[in-house]
């Protein structure tokens, strides 16, 4: 169903670009980090997941979406199979049941790759409704058809891509004419459940949270890797330190230097001039992917852009907040930044769906 | 539509996409969602500009702490010898072992203090007392493991469910058991905060284990090493993460004394349960043989970790057995005075050997009564007798005679009234009075009557044992002074003073206390057969008789006895002075000078005998260091690199 009047000039560059000095970015500093390590290689493997994604965000792109989304009931039923047969057959990698492991030394996280699927979920089912507001119907019945992948994803347990379906789910509520009064009470609900679910939390997550309440309580515990990323963004100051000069890097006092923490690696050595220019190039891409949102062609195409948009939104607040000690630790990586197959390729798959809806903007 | 396709689109809505209208009425929240993308990416600027910019020199120092760790390998301190390169203080080798806080699990305390072989309640109580502490901090459970305890932390430092332990190895400086010889060789310890701040310690580094007293400190640039450092990288938890360099430390130098000893064993026996110090010193070139000082001390427990007990037993003992009273102790001399005053009254011409006192038990100066000691009278005594038998009315006269500048000039060549300047740290100077320092001390004039008390080593004379020794070993031999030292010089001589003296004046005052204690003196029970044994008793009084009647406990107030001799007499090779504190009479210090100086020349005669020459004599308190570490300290052994 490829329009004949689509060309691939029309792609949105100025987003390319912003995601190509992300991902290049990235990838320097993982080298910067991984020097020297056993890890060494993973610059370059990160690349070669980057050549990957941006062949798959232009397979994605020549799509027409709307393809996808009449595609939604099939997907939505091999991944929640999938899902559960991680859950049920996946080695636990870390405590955690969330990975295929793939010939070749690579692993395949099912979970991320849940979240397109969820995204167009979400995006086919509120194109749906007609109304200028969401019923409290709607709003269950949505809430029980998402609900069944990320319980799913919750089992695993991948508590951190649990969280970020959330926020595709909030914003595209949101924009799909979500009552005020529906949302006072949803705020409510989830006030009351919060307390509650601390019942449900593992020993190390409480730990986490108790820890982004007072790093200084366990400095040598779960509060140690908060404290390294305060110091190593901290004493980058101003300029930075340089490439691979960074000692909270280099000497290893940093955790996950080059995925969770990747940000706080780079501002040791690039310092606050260099955080400025990754949050501007952020800044860029979110405004772009809104831009594409506002002038697709349908209300489907709003809503995968903006649930594009809140995705990213919520792992830059959440993962970036984290290493300035402002968000708790999570374990929610910075798209397009930080080092993961999975996760690199989930967001060119996302990007992919942008352009596609950008490419569209003049069919009608 | 089949049944099918309707309930699906039930559930993900119908799939009639293509018809569906642009967006319609969420262009203000859009507006929204925009506001709070720059809400986000400012509250994410804002953290940044916070870290990097205003508290940015606050994170670069806790950075800079952060990562590299220089910890040292300690130097072995250098042996101490005797004169016959016999070990009197060398280090052993002993570990301690650290115990990591963190993930230390309660279960395993109990095996892990039988192991240590300490109490599994005082291993508690240690981790309690370092409870506010950081957690990242280990603690030294226990110092000076033995070899089974070694291999018990060998055994379970990597154990699931073990805390981290390490072994830490330590040079530990080992004493001589008994005290002996503790004032001398002094002991170690952690160089204070507040000596750092001093001159004299002000290139040693915090930590630094440096000498403290005694020859440890005063030769303490030659018997301390210089530490190695193993750079590590260090997160801040102390985990070692890996090295990066290594420099190893060098070992002290070795230190030979002018110590002998068989004297020093001898000496510190004789002095056993007595308070009180022993010099002995060979005149011809101020070596000394052997210094005691007792009560005495354990060194061993001084140095390092000391106990709070163990310190405050030492420092709150009355009788202060840190002082080393060889050169601390600043005592009348009594008695032991006299023969300088006699060599002064013999230079100045103000008597001669023939001269003559009449001795009623007592005799009136200047309006007031002075006693002798012998309540009957000597009689008629000239300087001879009057030497041998002590007498108090004779040097009253002849005190009297010279007048108090004229002792006080002889006395200070003698050595009296200034440091010896001994290479120990802390000597304490003594005082020789007279018109001048009186005036300059007490703004008075000098009363003639305060010369008679002077004349028999009363009043405000102070001497040490040190500079009695020094003293009468230098008139011994014709009026000349060896600077003491208990270190051999490396040109092998010492500042000399001397006295141009009439030899025949010297042999008139060598001749009396030839007779004190061969001719039936006062230091008679010193007498060594075959031995020609010059001596010279002192008893002083710590307070004046009309005091001491009004005193409760008199024990406290018991005279001084002290004791000076050398030998031989017309060749003295050794000089001895010895104060017994409350020893109550001078006679009875006098078999402990003769026990070193018999000391002396068995071992003498031994070694003429054996024909053995400089070979050192072998007893079961003394061991023979290794010739290889007299010439070439050994480099210290590395530490094993833990990363």
């Amino acid at each position: 169903m490829i329009a004949r009047n689509v060309s691939f000039r029309d792609l949105d560059w100025l987003l390319m670009l912003a995601v190509l000095g992300i991902c290049l970015l990235g990838i320097l500093q993982i080298f910067s980090a991984t020097s020297g390590t056993v890890l060494a290689d993973s610059w370059w493997k990160q690349s070669l997941y980057l050549a990957v994604g941006l062949g798959l965000m232009l397979v994605v792109c020549g799509i027409d979406y709307h393809v996808l989304l009449e595609q939604v009931p099939v997907l939505y039923v091999v991944t929640a199979v999938a899902l559960l047969g991680v859950l049920l057959f996946a080695p636990p990698i870390n405590g955690s049941r969330s990975w295929i492991p793939l010939p070749g030394g690579f692993n395949l996280q099912v979970s991320e790759f849940s979240k397109v699927v969820i995204l167009l979920v979400v995006s086919r089912y509120l194109a749906e409704v007609r109304s200028e507001e969401l019923t409290l119907g709607d709003l269950m019945r949505l809430g029980a058809l998402v609900g069944v992948p990320w319980v799913l994803v919750l089992l695993e347990p991948d508590l951190g891509t649990a969280l970020t379906i959330l926020p595709i789910l909030a914003v595209g509520t949101f924009l799909g004419g979500l009552r005020w009064q529906h949302l006072v009470v949803i705020l409510l609900v989830i006030a009351l459940i919060l307390p509650v679910s601390w019942f449900f939390l593992k020993d190390y997550q409480k730990a986490r949270i108790m820890t982004f309440a007072d790093p200084g309580a366990d400095p040598l515990g779960s509060g140690y890797q908060v404290i390294q990323s305060l110091i190593a963004v901290g004493s980058g100051g101003m300029w930075g330190k340089g490439i691979a000069q960074g000692s909270q890097t280099q000497f290893r006092f940093l955790p996950e230097t080059h995925t969770d923490f990747i940000m706080s690696t780079f501002a040791e050595e690039h310092g606050f001039a260099g955080v400025v220019v990754v949050l501007g190039l952020y800044f860029v891409l979110l405004m772009q992917i809104i831009q594409n949102a506002q002038m697709a062609p349908d209300r489907a195409g709003l809503f995968l852009c903006m649930g594009v948009a809140a995705l990213v939104l919520f792992h830059l607040l959440v993962n970036v907040g984290m290493v300035i000690g402002r968000m708790p630790v999570t374990g929610i990586p910075l798209p397009l930044m930080s080092y993961g197959g999975s996760s690199l390729l989930t967001m060119f798959l996302l990007l992919g769906l942008v352009q596609s809806v950008r490419l569209r903007r003049l069919v009608r | 539509m089949q049944p099918i396709e309707r309930n699906i689109g039930k559930v993900f809505g119908a799939g009639d996409l293509m018809r569906t209208n642009s967006a319609r009425g969420a262009g203000a929240r859009m507006l929204i969602f925009q506001v709070v993308v720059f809400a986000v990416l400012l509250f994410l600027i804002q953290g940044f500009w916070q870290l990097q910019v205003i508290d940015a020199d606050v994170y670069a120092a806790r950075a800079d702490e952060n990562h590299i760790k220089s910890l040292p390998i300690l130097a072995p301190r250098g042996n101490i010898l005797d004169r016959d390169r016999r070990i009197i203080v060398d280090n052993r080798s002993s570990f301690n072992v650290i115990l990591s806080r963190i993930g230390l699990n309660e279960a395993v305390l109990m095996p892990i203090a039988d192991g240590l072989g300490v109490d599994a309640g005082e291993l508690q109580a240690r981790l309690n007392r370092f409870r506010n502490r950081a957690r990242y901090e280990p603690i030294i459970v226990k110092e000076g493991l033995s070899s089974g305890e070694v291999a018990f932390v060998e055994a379970h430092r990597q154990m699931p469910g073990y805390p981290d332990m390490e072994l830490i190895r330590e040079q530990r400086r080992l004493y001589p058991s008994d005290g002996i010889a503790s004032h001398l060789v002094g002991y170690v310890g952690e160089v204070s905060e507040r000596e750092l701040d001093t001159l004299e310690y002000a290139r040693y580094n915090e930590g630094d284990v440096i000498g403290k007293f005694g020859v440890e400190r005063s030769y303490n640039n030659v018997l301390m090493g210089e530490d190695g450092k193993r750079q590590v990288v260090v997160d801040n938890r102390g985990n070692h993460r890996y090295n990066i360099g290594t420099k190893p430390a060098r070992g002290g130098r070795d230190l030979v004394l002018t110590i002998d000893l068989d004297l020093q064993v001898v000496a510190e026996l004789a002095m056993e349960g007595r308070r009180g110090a022993v010099v002995a010193l060979d005149p011809r070139n101020g070596e000394v043989l052997a210094m005691v000082s007792r009560p005495s001390f354990d060194p061993n427990r001084m140095s390092g970790r000391i106990r709070a007990e163990d310190w405050r037993n030492i420092v709150n003992d009355p009788f202060n057995p840190l002082m080393n009273r060889a050169i601390q102790a600043q005592l009348a001399p009594g008695s032991t005075f006299k023969p300088f005053v006699a060599i002064a009254a013999l230079e100045e011409g103000v008597i001669d050997e023939n001269f003559r006192v009449s001795c009623s038990g007592g005799a009136n100066f200047f309006g007031r009564y002075f006693k002798c000691h012998k309540r009957g009278g000597h009689g008629s005594v000239n300087l001879r007798t009057a030497l041998a038998q002590s007498c108090d009315v004779y040097f009253y006269t002849v005190g009297n005679l010279l007048g108090i500048d004229k002792i006080a000039e002889y006395a200070r060549i003698s050595g009296f009234g200034a440091k010896t300047s001994i290479d120990l740290p802390h000597e304490v100077v003594g005082t020789v009075p007279d018109t001048r320092w009186k005036m300059e001390l007490f703004r008075q004039k000098w009363y003639a009557g305060e010369t008679i008390s002077v004349s028999i080593g009363q009043g405000a004379l102070t001497v040490t044992p040190l500079q009695l020794a020094h003293a009468i070993g230098g008139l011994a031999i014709g009026g000349e002074w060896h600077q003491p030292h208990v270190v051999k010089t490396k040109t092998g001589e010492e500042e000399v003073r001397k006295a141009n003296w009439d030899p025949e004046n010297v042999r008139k005052v060598v001749g009396g206390l030839f007779a004190v204690v061969n001719e039936g003196g006062t230091g008679g029970r010193a007498r060594i057969p075959g031995i020609p044994v010059c001596g010279k008793t002192g008893t002083s009084q710590l307070i004046s008789n009309e005091a001491l009647a009004n005193v409760a406990n008199k024990d406290d107030f018991k005279d001084n006895g002290w004791y000076v001799a050398f030998a031989p007499c017309d060749q003295p090779e050794i000089a001895v002075a010895v104060l017994w504190e409350a020893g109550e009479h001078g006679s009875t210090a006098g078999p402990i000078a003769r026990d070193v100086i018999k000391a002396h020349f068995d071992k003498k005669q031994r070694l003429e005998v054996t024909g053995r020459g400089q070979a050192p004599v072998e007893t079961a308190l003394i061991r023979t260091a290794p010739a290889a570490t007299v010439e070439a300290p050994a480099p210290a052994p590395e530490p094993e690199a833990r990363p």
